[in-house]
């Protein structure tokens, strides 16, 4: 397969801040290999002309086209009201560093 | 483990009527089966690594309620003693769910899955939870931070993914029924693996409230078991409309067993041309029509369709489920549960070490490509473009079940293959799941039963996939071949 390198070394940097991940160098250059050699295999996509297709989100979407189950995509939203929900001190207990009240991070701003 | 003791132990296994009607007998207890397979998983588990935790004080404690009801002659809930375990991206409260991901190490969730809640409320015994890829990810249980499972059949094989746990501790005799989940594959594909049957129910049939997300919009929790009948008395306890998943559906959940034994006779089923294409292995090809002509002599009307999308589905799949995944696994970034990295000057540089420690590589492989297919000037070339064809290979679908009643193929192109062969090459990896992810784009239901073994002995699964909400159709046909 010809190296068109769709993605460089500095395209997986931006991907990884992006995505809140720390690569050594060596993740680096194996994920440039491996999003390069993915991606050269979902260009085939390119070969379909979709320009008149509507893009699909939620299996909902095709269910509302089909009879018995029309009502499934578009049913009613539940009631807004207050429902109960997990007790704050459970929830809090999960967390790594908290005061009881909040979750605790480390500095937000960097100078 | 030899195959004797394998077979012996799934030979063994007990169906969930015969443990219900023996406890309401008096001729067993649900302390006395709860031990049984607790000895078999202490004995048996060391070798297969499907368990990741088990309890085996509450599982005791829970058999012990049951026994209570049947010593008062009171009617057994339809579950009443099966021992089941579950797949550990499922939360049960208080006990450890790891997601096979180090980034959920000493994470005890405060709240209980819908479905697993529902197998309790119906009496079954909680074993405990099951290895599986991390996040879901992966085809071969080898991406599994605590370690792979071996295949029951050939401990150097593995036994599919993500579920594997799940497909390896029922084959194994180590629980009756287990759940797992399947995004793009990963109920189906481990039970052809391991000989066992797993359902992937129709997207919105079973609520998602309490699974940890990989790709919300193909993410299904689904049975394991040894039979058909068992894989549908799961399915019916566990499905039904909840109110904590809003795409979860409120048509009324049938008796998937009332019809199983009414056979194919007088049913359409389509052979689809392009699963049966290069690249499948000569001795499945050879099983699953094998197959096919008994569906044909028990009375089934045999007709060759198209799917023409098919070939684009992987990559269709890849782009859609890490799009999803890198949304939902920025949740993990050290605050509010799981692991933190320690001694970060600043909260950005936490989340990256966080990350960096916690995450294995297929998961940091998979949110790099979510995350560039929905940045910037990609946007429209991937991740819109695979949501079109998404909708073309749903139309597949739609059009071929204007014709046919169900849908038969073999569920992977191969027979469970070594582990380590396939771990250093993402792509070869995800074709393991070529004739899986389809259904999971197109939201319609499927299940794998067993349908012969190879020459080496490991298993071979038939794929049968139905209409949206039409279980009841899959499970016929799936009976049917396990019959023959």
């Amino acid at each position: 397969m010809a190296e068109t390198e769709r993605v460089s070394l500095d395209d997986v940097r931006r991907v990884a801040e992006l995505g809140n991940l720390e690569l050594t160098a060596d993740e680096e250059s194996r994920m440039r290999r491996d999003l390069n050699a993915i991606l050269d295999y979902v260009a085939q996509l390119e070969e379909l002309d979709t320009a008149q297709v509507e893009p699909m989100a939620q299996v909902s979407e095709v269910l509302g086209t089909r009879g018995e189950i029309a009502s499934e995509g578009d049913r009613e939203l539940r009631e807004d009201a207050v429902r109960p929900c997990l007790d704050h001190d459970v929830v809090m207990a999960s967390a790594p560093e908290t005061d009881g009240v909040f979750f605790k991070v480390p500095k937000v701003i960097e100078r | 483990m030899s195959a004797e003791t394998m077979n012996a132990g799934t030979m063994t296994a007990g169906s969930i009527e015969g443990i219900r009607s023996a406890i309401a007998k008096g001729e067993t207890t649900a302390t006395a089966v709860t031990e049984i397979y607790q000895a078999r998983i202490a004995g048996d588990d060391p070798r297969i690594h499907a368990f990741l935790s088990v309890d085996r004080d509450f599982a005791l404690a829970q058999a012990a309620r049951i026994d209570a009801l049947a010593a008062k002659g009171e009617p057994l809930p339809k579950l009443a003693g099966v021992p089941f375990g579950i797949k550990d991206v499922l939360t049960v409260e208080g006990f450890a769910a790891t997601a096979g991901s180090k980034i959920l190490e000493g994470y005890r969730p405060p709240y209980t899955a819908t479905a697993v809640k529902k197998l309790a409320d119906a009496g079954a015994i909680f074993l405990g939870k099951l290895n599986c890829d991390e996040f879901a990810m992966g085809s071969s249980n080898e991406n599994s931070a605590y370690g792979p499972v071996h295949n029951p059949h050939d401990l150097e094989r593995v036994p599919g993914g993500s579920s594997g746990g799940s497909a390896a501790a029922v084959a194994a005799g180590m629980a009756v029924a287990t759940l797992g989940t399947d995004t793009g594959g990963s109920i189906r594909q481990p039970a052809s693996f391991c000989g066992v049957v797993g359902v992937l129910p129709t997207y919105g049939r079973v609520s998602r409230y309490g699974l940890i997300a990989f790709a919300s919009s193909l993410d299904r929790i689904g049975p394991f078991a040894a039979t058909v009948r068992d894989a549908a008395t799961v399915l019916g306890v566990i499905a039904g409309h909840d109110v904590m998943d809003a795409t979860s559906s409120t048509l009324p959940v049938p008796d998937y067993t009332a019809d199983l034994e009414r056979g194919v006779k007088g049913m359409k089923l389509g052979v689809p041309a392009e699963y049966f294409a290069e690249g499948l292995d000569e001795e499945v090809r050879a099983a699953v029509e094998g197959g096919i002509e008994k569906l044909r002599a028990g009375g089934a009307e045999i007709r060759q369709i198209s799917l023409p999308h098919t070939r684009y589905a992987i990559p269709t799949y890849y782009v859609i489920a890490t799009a999803e995944a890198s949304s939902n696994l920025a949740r993990f970034d050290g605050v509010r549960y799981g692991l933190r990295a320690p001694q970060s000057d600043t909260l950005a540089a936490m989340y990256r070490k966080t990350r960096d420690l916690g995450f294995g590589a297929e998961v940091k492989r998979r949110i790099l490509l979510g995350t560039y297919v929905l940045s910037h000037g990609y946007y429209e070339a991937y991740y819109r473009k695979a949501q079109q064809v998404r909708r073309l290979l749903t139309e597949d679908f739609l059009k071929a079940f204007g014709e046919v009643d169900a849908i038969v193929t073999p569920t992977a192109p191969t027979p469970a293959f070594k582990i380590g062969e396939k771990s250093d090459d993402p792509v070869a990896m995800y074709l393991a799941d070529i004739y899986t992810v389809t259904a999971s784009l197109a939201g319609i239901c499927g299940v794998s039963v067993p349908c012969g073994k190879s020459r080496a002995g490991l298993p071979i699964g038939m794929q049968i996939l139905g209409r949206h909400f039409d279980e009841t159709t899959i499970f016929r046909v799936g009976q049917a071949v396990e019959r023959l």
